[in-house]
């Protein structure tokens, strides 16, 4: 018997925690099978947010740390400079990278850290039960924002390939989004090329993937496929915001 | 030979954290204790090590977390506000039953306070310095030589016991110059199994984890995290004693306080005055035997402190309330002359007679 598809070796067999429609298992599915791909299962170190991916550590089958809320870069950092050769990564969420974490992320990204962040982005706080996340669209309605985001109350959501693009020391920034199948296939080509950077030594890598929360979006899965593409997308556009190398020429 | 050198407390930290193996430095400038970092910052590079200026406090103590869960030996340092910034980090170290070592080079608090010495983070550092159920190992040396000693131990000890250690020294301690002699220590790091640094087709994952949603496995987290300290209460707690055979005064002073107490018990026994000195050099785990034992012999107890009272009730619980504990101290910055000490020491002999 020809086996044509199984499971990452790069993922344990514990049961995901993920409510029903949630694209956390895709998008752990993409990092995965990118890193086994790369042939440096070995050599990896996954960061393990706060938040509801918390318990990737249990799902990904390779050295992991859980970080405190928004830290996630932080202690990549740390790896990355105690064992250069690792390849690190970290999986946050909107709320732990683009608020609590903002600072992190940031400064990371300018400091030209040789790791890839992951970046979730779902447009809402699912771990705690569906509240504003910066990432929130204006007119969201959330359960911290019951009349909807208000642009006089509650400001803007952030955009955050487009401002870390600014930054000299980011090698690529591409956001993606995991609504169907010819965009899960650009998501795995996006997530295996930043890790491919760093395994190149290019630093920084961040990949934004728009990602559905059907439970506290008070959607169905297929409904939350379509809210995604219709309201998220014109505000996140898809695309490559940074890829330092390929604009070089190397 | 032992190396000698003329140095500045903060500076000669730095150098003995690299001879005690320390190859990664996370700081971020906080005054009196930025001479850490500047020095981290010239030599780190020289040796193939890391020094990294982070963007915050909260940062710099997560970097830390990184690294020593990749299983080398970090550090990071502050002042007092600095390491209110950190509590965080070091709750989710300790959890993580990881070793480091953080260095408090206290000023006067709370608030932004001063930047003069205090020692107004002894609660801070041996009760509460993150949220949760855990302790950390406090050292508390009294000279620029003893910060030297005590960075080997530091780094020993947090490694033997996987738990975060705190060297709380102060502003005077960080800035005065003293001579030094590094000791010639061969240092031996243990291997570290458990570290997250990659498989290499040698075993499986590793998990550095503070979480455990079931709170049967978190109790017993805790609990055996409990039982190590119990082998720190054991094993750890150290005090310096001086003049106290005789004592019917018994002065319990930690850290630079302890220098000038010394002074003024040398100025009171020239007149005839018993008393004598505890300087407890572990504040956690507190060395309330020595205390206990020796407050037997007395009739009074004072502590002295750059605070407004804080280590005083850890005496007061260590002689088990059987003999009178009173204190005497300053905060903010201003540190006690051996002449107030004595005019204490005066006032207490006097009023026992």
């Amino acid at each position: 018997m020809q086996v044509v598809y199984q499971k990452s070796p790069a993922l344990t067999d514990a049961t995901l925690n993920y409510c029903p429609g949630c694209t956390h298992g895709i998008i752990h599915k993409l990092v995965a099978e990118s890193i086994v791909e790369l042939g440096v299962v070995d050599r990896a170190v996954g960061i393990a947010p706060v938040g509801c991916s918390v318990l990737a550590y249990e799902f990904f089958n390779f050295d992991m740390v859980q970080a405190p809320h928004g830290r996630a870069p932080a202690v990549a950092t740390g790896i990355k400079r105690a064992v250069p050769d690792t390849i690190v990564f970290t999986y946050q969420g909107d709320g732990d990278l683009a608020a609590i974490g903002t600072a992190e992320t940031i400064h990371s990204a300018t400091r030209g850290e040789n790791i890839v962040i992951i970046f979730v982005n779902n447009a809402i706080y699912g771990m705690t039960g569906g509240q504003m996340a910066p990432t929130s669209l204006v007119g969201q309605v959330t359960q911290t924002t019951p009349y909807g985001r208000a642009i006089s109350a509650q400001g803007y959501p952030v955009r955050v390939c487009e401002m870390l693009a600014t930054l000299d020391g980011v090698e690529y920034a591409e956001r993606v989004a995991v609504n169907s199948i010819p965009n899960i296939r650009k998501a795995k080509a996006a997530i295996k090329k930043a890790f491919q950077n760093q395994v190149d030594g290019k630093g920084f890598s961040i990949v934004e993937v728009l990602s559905t929360c059907p439970t506290n979006w008070g959607l169905t899965p297929a409904e939350a496929l379509d809210w995604l593409k219709d309201n998220m997308m014109p505000v996140y556009p898809l695309g490559v915001f940074k890829d330092r190398s390929a604009r070089e020429g190397k | 030979m032992a190396e000698r050198a003329l140095m500045k407390g903060n500076e000669a930290i730095a150098e003995a954290a690299i001879r005690a193996g320390c190859r990664h430095f996370f700081g971020y400038p906080i005054t009196p204790q930025t001479e850490v970092s500047a020095y981290m910052s010239k030599r780190m590079p020289k040796i193939g090590g890391t020094f990294l200026q982070a963007e915050s406090e909260v940062a710099a103590i997560n970097m830390v977390l990184g690294a020593a869960a990749a299983g080398v030996r970090a550090m990071t340092s502050s002042s007092s506000p600095g390491i209110s910034l950190k509590s965080e980090g070091i709750s989710y170290i300790a959890a993580s039953d990881l070793p480091c070592v953080i260095l408090n080079i206290q000023r006067g608090g709370p608030g932004l306070g001063g930047i003069q010495p205090a020692q107004s983070d002894y609660n801070q550092a041996t009760k509460a310095v993150g949220h949760g159920d855990f302790h950390i190992l406090v050292y508390a040396p009294s000279t620029v030589q003893e910060m030297v000693n005590t960075v080997f131990k530091a780094f020993d000890n947090a490694d033997r016991l996987r738990m975060p250690v705190m060297i709380l020294g102060d502003g005077l301690l960080g800035q005065m110059m003293e001579p030094v002699e590094f000791p010639e220590i061969e240092v031996t790091q243990p291997d570290k199994p458990w570290a997250a640094n990659g498989m290499r087709g040698k075993r499986g994952k590793n998990i550095v984890n503070s979480l455990y949603l079931q709170p049967d496995k978190l109790e017993s987290m805790v609990k055996g995290r409990f039982e190590r300290y119990e082998q720190a209460k054991r094993e750890l707690p150290e005090a310096e004693t001086y003049l106290t055979d005789d004592a019917e005064l018994v002065i319990v002073a930690y850290g630079a306080s302890a220098r000038i107490v010394r002074s003024a018990v040398e100025s009171a026994r020239e007149l005839g005055i018993k008393v004598g000195l505890i300087r407890p050099i572990t504040l956690w785990p507190f060395p309330d035997k020595i205390i206990r034992d020796i407050a037997k012999n007395a009739k009074n107890i004072l502590v002295v402190e750059m605070s407004m009272g804080q280590m005083v009730d850890d005496v007061r619980l260590a002689v088990e309330c059987a003999k009178p504990v009173s204190f005497f101290g300053h905060t903010g910055g201003i540190v006690p002359t051996p002449a107030e000490v004595l005019e204490q020491i005066k006032g207490i002999a006097g009023g026992a007679k």
